[in-house]
Parts: C-alpha cells; structure tokens; sequence
C-alpha cells in the first residue's frame, strides 16, 4: 500500500537554506548539502529544494548545488524556483533532480505545463501554487507571493490537472512560517476537484499538525521546512508517532 | 564497464550517482557497439511511452534492444518498454517480456507518487539481502501486467495488484526506481550489478 510522504523543503538563497514568514526576513538555516544528507539519512521520504530569489541570482549556483545533493541523497529530490523554460527543465533533470516544480510560469504561461508535460511525463511536473484567502474563497499569488492575481485557486489547480500536472504543492500565504497548523479547508476544496496527488505546504508547527492533515484530508504528503531545519522536530518520531495514529508511513 | 542507455526519456544522473557509489565504470551512451559489449545494460526511463519508443527507433536502438545477451535492468518506463504494447499513447513496445502496460484505474490518485511496499513472489539473486514487503520509490502512471512466471515481485495500488519486478533470462525490470528507493534500492542495484 501506498504509503504517506514526509517532504523536507529546502528554501534556497545565496547558495544556503534560507527560511523567513510569509517569504519574508529570510534567516539562514544551513548548509543544504548537509541538511539534505542528514535528512535522507534520517527517513525524510522526499527532498524539495525551491530556489526562492532564482530570478535575481545566477542559475549555475542553482545548478552546481543540485548536482552536489543529488550525489549525496538517493532518495526523491524535486527541484524548482524561476523555471521559465524546457532548457531550464532539463538543466535541472541532468545535474540529478527527479521532478521539477513549476511555480508562477505555470500562471504568465500555461501553455508551458502542457509543453513540459509532453516533453518529461506528467510525473516530473509538480505545479506549486500559492493561493491566499479572500473572503470565501482563494486567489493564485505569484513571484514568492509578492504578486496577487486575479485566478481563483481552485480553478487554476484543476486547470492545471488538464494541463497534465502530475502533482500539486500546495502552499498557503495564510499559513507559511506560522506554525499554526495546515490550511485544511484550502486542501479539502483543491483535493475535492482533482485527482492529483497533493502535497500540503505551510503551517505546519507540531506533529499533531501532520497528523491532522493526513486524518481530515486525503493529500499524499505533508511538507515542512523549518520545523525540521530548526530540529523542532525529528522526522524518526514524527513518522513512529504517526503510525501509532494509523497513518500508513515508511519508517 | 556498465552502458546506461541515452535516449529522450532517460532520467540518468540518479542512477550514474548510484553507480558512481560502487565504483563501477560507467558510461551514458547510444552507440550500439558499446552498449552490445558492455558487461551490463542499464535503460532508465522516465516519461512517455511514444515519444521514448520513437527516439529509440531513430536512433536505430530498438533494434539493438533484442541482441542484448548480458544482464539488462530497465527500470519505470524502461521496465514497461519491455512489454509487447502499452496502454499510453497507444504504443507498440519491444514485447520481450510478454502482458501488457495498462493504466491506473481513475478511482486511484494518478500518477502513483510515493514508498509502496514490495512482495517479493519469487527467490531471485536481485533479492539477495532483501526482506519482505521493503518499501521503494514508484511514480507511475502505469502498470505492467504479466504471468506469474515472469513476475518476481508485486505491490498494490488500489484494488490492483500489479509487477514490481519483472524477469525473463537476461532481461530484468523494475517498475519502481532502485536508484532513488534508500538503502533497499541501492542494494537491489548492487545485486544487479553482481549478478
């Protein structure tokens, strides 16, 4: 049986982990060949590595990076941050990462999900998104959350699914950096429309959040980033804790 | 020296690293003379079906395919390419190891992402050092449907049961990817390698 996923995500800057709220005051958190190799060694299921400030940095950084932590980790490694092209894509794929995350390109230019879709398989796709509430409902934000546009949430991630997307990374500008915990309402909605596999992003502060998210919703993964960096929280107990709540997880 | 094979749908960094681990030679290659000598034959696959079986074709590899005598380990894709036909595109494939490659029922998430665990059905040398029901690294869209003498594992998705590894003679495939699968893929890459 298909087991839950426990992702560690590595928000990267100046070639280091970086972590701030609501992507803002971005505060260092270490190196990210050492947390990726401490983390796999440790049972994380999954390594994201999102390079946050990829349109004003250098790209060969990102690269190089990659490549360093793809030769450390055999565990799943998904990459993304600025990727605007198929060259950037397939860069990303040679220097040794799995799947690709596709953020606000998958807004200014949809087409280019169908585009890489065809080109790599739906399974290399993951489209992130980060929606924040308005009223009853969710708007798609892009640039790091900078940029609000006027694309309801939900729409746009089944969109995304016709466009052949093979996962959705759902962050939320609500919750990111709060510790308070997932937006179930917001995952609910995207999950009760698609048939994709979901990643929850943000909020997560505790076990108990984790545990929460897998038990009212039916996502595939839960991801945290700096409850592990800051080891808040180790991933051996949070997995053995939920599966003494029943969670199917890979110990 | 091992040929991982090079082609449009070749996913090979992961598993170049993983050789690279061992200390085995290696070399990412579609020159046919190199791949018919070397001592063993890797064919990642990560992608689609057609758009993979054309470019073999154009690189005159299909047809190599079938005079590989050394041991051959494809895996995902490379696994379903072994089949006669796949259910993606509606693809003829080379039919080395005979079933099919169907698709996921629509009930299930698609694509499978994620740890599975893994019955093994068979005694085989790849198990060597392997428990039962060990979780590894799937993500597919499809699966291989075969008979159970060509069938060395199994895992389950949904109401399905369908093969994780696959044998006949030299050629051996894994639906699941060995080099991203822990310290259980690894050693599964290692038997390969041994055998």
């Amino acid at each position: 049986m298909l087991t839950k996923r426990i992702i560690a995500c590595m928000d990267i800057a100046d070639g280091r982990v970086k972590k701030g709220t609501n992507f803002k005051n971005l505060h260092d958190a270490g190196d990210p060949v050492e947390l990726g190799k401490l983390y796999s060694d440790n049972g994380i299921d999954e390594l994201i590595f999102l390079d946050v400030m990829a349109i004003v940095e250098n790209r060969n950084t990102l690269l190089e990076l990659v490549s360093r932590v793809a030769k450390e980790i055999n565990i799943p490694f998904a990459v993304g941050g600025g990727v605007k092209t198929i060259e950037d894509i397939r860069n990303l794929l040679n220097a040794g990462a799995d799947k690709i995350s596709i953020g606000s390109t998958s807004v200014t230019d949809p087409d280019f999900v169908n585009k890489a879709t065809k080109e790599f398989g739906s399974q290399c796709i993951i489209i992130s998104v980060d929606p924040k509430k308005e009223g009853g409902s969710w708007k798609i934000y892009i640039n790091g959350g900078r940029e609000r546009t006027n694309l309801d949430a939900i729409e746009f991630c089944k969109d995304m699914e016709q466009r052949g997307a093979g996962e959705l990374l759902v962050n939320s500008l609500d919750r990111d950096g709060t510790n308070e915990g997932y937006d179930i309402k917001l995952l609910k909605a995207i999950s009760e429309v698609t048939n994709l596999p979901i990643i929850a992003s943000s909020g997560a502060g505790k076990k108990e959040d984790f545990l929460k998210v897998f038990k009212k919703t039916d996502i595939s993964a839960a991801l945290a980033a700096s409850l592990f960096h800051y080891k808040k929280l180790e991933i051996k107990d949070l997995k053995k804790y939920l599966i003494n709540n029943e969670i199917n997880i890979r110990l | 020296m091992i040929a991982i094979i090079k082609y449009n749908a070749g996913n090979t960094a992961s598993v170049a690293n993983a050789l690279e681990k061992f200390g085995y030679k290696y070399e990412i290659t579609d020159d046919k003379e190199k791949i018919l000598k070397a001592n063993k034959v890797i064919f990642p696959g990560q992608g689609r079906a057609k758009p993979a079986m054309e470019d073999l074709k154009t690189k005159g590899l299909d047809k190599v395919m079938k005079q590989i005598k050394q041991p051959f380990l494809g895996i995902c894709l490379g696994t379903q390419l072994l089949l006669p036909h796949s259910q993606e595109d509606n693809t003829k494939c080379f039919g080395i190891i005979k079933g099919e490659v169907k698709r996921f029922s629509d009930d299930e998430k698609i694509p499978q992402i994620g740890w599975n665990n893994l019955k093994l059905t068979q005694q085989n040398p790849l198990f060597d050092g392997i428990g039962d029901e060990n979780y590894v690294y799937f993500v597919n869209s499809y699966y291989v449907e075969t008979d159970d003498k060509n069938t060395l594992a199994t895992y389950k998705y949904g109401n399905i049961s369908a093969a994780g590894v696959i044998q006949k003679d030299n050629f051996y495939g894994t639906q699941f990817h060995p080099e991203k699968s822990g310290k259980i893929g690894l050693k599964i890459l290692e038997n390969f390698l041994k055998l």
